[in-house]
């Protein structure tokens, strides 16, 4: 079994994690805006537009 | 700096060749659904020729009616099938070994697998009996048998549930500090995929539900212009997944074979963040012809943030090759612009696929979905072969290749079975390159000269109206044709040596080739880290290769325009 205590073999590697790392490593937080921004911006969006196009009368 | 540790050591084996703990439940599900993936790619490869065959004029083997049925089944069977089978299967090796985790709740991976499974056979047999001729994209009008629709959602439930897992898995493991400081790159990678693969299941589920509906007769009226916008936010969405994972692999390849770490992985890191923002915006570029939507919501999408994402493509192109160059120039290969480049392992086909992806996918794929993504170029190319060509440059020259190279990777680690014919496996990334991408670029070609897509006689025999193309055109989907063929030796040669991979025998040590690094540093690299103080300098090769891509784009661009102004000039 390798050494699990060492998972990183050079010092460099294990470099401070800064608050905006930190963000961007919290799955909930990209969970909801990864979801929310196609969701609104594409989805949302062009389906309203479509919902707006008067139907023909036939 | 914190340590590690590591839970439940009974659950993982350590592969004598890279030093990597692999979880046992991620190892078989991982095995189970690569192999999936792998016999869908051999169905849908076979169908691929035949469609090709077809097109080629002087050939045309099929009847019209087998044609759209080999069409309908090729596009299913690579495009969802192969692809998200082969990237579930990745994903779980993603989120174990290189943070030393458990995979979260491995019943219900078996679960989803079942279900991914039953529902492909099924959408599958449908679509090969005849009974559900609609194309990938199963546009309104055209409607299937209920059960293809019943097939692609269970398999949409199917690849949903192991998002969940995925996720669940990170959190996990982040919890009982099975790694210490930030989340390696790859396994980023991966979460950025889950993500984005959530919301394209739920909006596969949100079409397919109503449109099964109205194939049972339940609903009557089915919008044709509704079901297109919704479709597109799951079908271009999946695309988008498989870029994530081809570029995680690109990362972990260079990583593998080179010892390379990402210039900045900060900057790396953040490049994936933006395609969660805007990758999937893009979707609109499949609409830009339709009517009954506004300039604002096609401009916005496609140019405003569509373009984040090509910042993030064009960081992942600067980043990936320069960590290589970086590794490889202290090795003391830095004489010139490109001696790493050069005395790279051009013999192994993890290497040589990889990299070739890179380069056809950046100048093929990229720079044309780009510039297709533009809504006054868009409507020159529309619907013509100029898409598939197109396409192929993104799905099969720079995703499928990229899941080649690294299936000659990770298949002998998972299985530890040396790679059988290992020859053919060396071919196989050339010529499926050099087949797809001659495709791509004829069809390109003749798609500017107005060939339509999806047709299955271009030569209008039995038409009413006569229509006669140009010899040029002709030949050009003659040679595209031709490159069709020879992608498709491509892919036979890595489906023999990967079959031949999983049904070889079990070895103790050396199932994969010589590393660059010792077994435990092969490991530590897959966690990641930095460059040090890396300004882009130090890597003058790759910084040339991403101008050459940048100056590419920028006469393409104008090029279009040029060919635009004088097939609609205005007067
Ligand atoms: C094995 C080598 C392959 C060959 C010989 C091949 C050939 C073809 C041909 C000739 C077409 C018809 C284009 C048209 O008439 O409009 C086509 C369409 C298509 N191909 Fe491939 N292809 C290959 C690999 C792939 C791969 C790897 C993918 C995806 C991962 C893919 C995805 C598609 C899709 C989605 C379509 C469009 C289907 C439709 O219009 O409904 N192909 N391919």
């Amino acid at each position: 079994m390798a050494d699990f205590d060492s998972p990183t073999e050079n010092p460099e590697d294990a470099d401070p994690v800064s608050g905006w790392q930190a963000f961007m490593d919290d799955p909930s937080m990209l969970l909801f805006l990864g979801i929310a921004s196609p969701t609104l911006l594409y989805t949302l969006w062009g389906v309203m537009e479509v919902l707006s196009v008067p139907v023909a009368g036939y | 700096m914190a340590t590690a540790i590591l839970r439940n050591p009974q659950d993982f084996i350590t592969c004598p060749d890279t030093g990597q703990n692999l979880n046992k439940p991620a190892i078989s599900l991982a095995k189970a659904n690569i192999f999936t993936a792998i016999v869908f790619l051999l169905a849908g490869g076979a169908l691929g020729l035949l469609v090709a065959l077809t097109r080629w004029p002087a050939i045309h083997i099929l009847p019209s009616e087998l044609f759209y049925i080999a069409l309908t089944g090729h596009g299913a069977a690579v495009l969802l099938f192969w692809c998200h089978f082969f990237e579930v299967g990745v994903a779980y090796y993603f989120v174990t070994s290189p943070i030393n985790a458990r995979l979260a709740t491995p019943k219900i991976a078996w679960f989803s697998f079942w279900l991914m499974l039953i529902g492909a056979a099924m959408a599958t047999v449908m679509v090969l009996i005849g009974q559900a001729t609609v194309m990938f994209s199963a546009y309104p009008p055209l409607k299937a048998h209920p059960l293809f629709y019943v097939g692609v959602i269970l398999f949409a439930v199917g690849a949903l549930i192991p998002m969940f897992i995925i996720i669940a898995t990170l959190i996990k493991a982040k919890n009982e500090r099975t790694y210490t400081g930030s989340m390696p790159l790859a396994s980023f990678g991966i979460l950025i995929y889950a993500i984005i693969a959530i919301f394209t299941w739920v909006m596969g589920a949100v079409i397919m539900i109503p449109t099964l509906l109205w194939s049972m007769g339940l609903i009557h009226n089915m919008d044709a212009q509704m079901y297109r916008v919704v479709f597109w936010a799951l079908a271009h969405s999946t695309q988008q997944m498989n870029i994530v994972v081809h570029i995680t692999i690109w990362y972990t390849l260079a990583a593998v074979l080179f010892g390379a770490r990402p210039l900045n992985e900060k900057v790396s890191r953040m490049a994936f963040v933006l395609y969660l923002f805007a990758l999937q915006l893009g979707s609109v570029h499949h609409l830009l012809s339709d009517p009954g939507s506004s300039f604002a919501w096609r401009t916005f999408n496609t140019s405003y943030a569509g373009y984040l994402a090509v910042l993030g493509s064009l960081i992942h192109g600067l980043t990936v090759p320069g960590g290589i160059e970086l590794a490889q120039r202290r090795r003391g290969l830095s004489h010139g612009l490109f001696e790493w480049l050069r005395k790279a392992p051009w013999a192994n086909p993890v290497f040589s696929g990889f990299f070739l992806s890179l380069v056809l996918f950046g100048f093929l794929g990229g720079i044309t979905g780009v510039t297709m993504s533009n809504q006054q170029i868009n409507m020159i190319i529309h619907n013509t072969v100029y898409v598939p060509g197109h396409f192929h440059g993104t799905v099969a020259t720079g995703t499928t290749l990229a899941f080649f190279a690294f299936s000659y990777w990770i298949v002998p680690l998972l299985t530890r079975h040396k790679l059988a014919f290992p020859g053919l496996a060396r071919m196989s990334t050339y010529l499926f390159g050099l087949g797809m991408g001659t495709f791509a670029v004829f069809f390109m070609a003749a798609g500017h000269l107005g060939v339509p897509r999806r047709h299955w006689d271009i030569t209008y025999a039995d038409a009413s109206l006569p229509f006669q193309f140009s010899a040029t055109v002709q030949m050009l989907v003659t040679v595209a044709e031709i490159g069709a063929v020879i992608g498709g030796t491509g892919a036979l040669f890595y489906l023999i040596s990967i079959l031949g991979t999983f049904m070889g025998k079990t070895v103790e040590k050396g199932a994969l080739p010589p590393l660059a690094e010792p077994a435990g540093v092969v490991a530590a690299r897959l966690h990641g880290g930095t460059e040090p103080h890396i300004k882009g300098l130090e890597v003058p090769g790759s910084l040339v290769l991403c101008l050459t891509l940048l100056t590419f784009l920028i006469i393409y661009y104008f090029a279009q325009y040029k060919y635009l102004a004088t097939i609609w000039g205005i007067r």
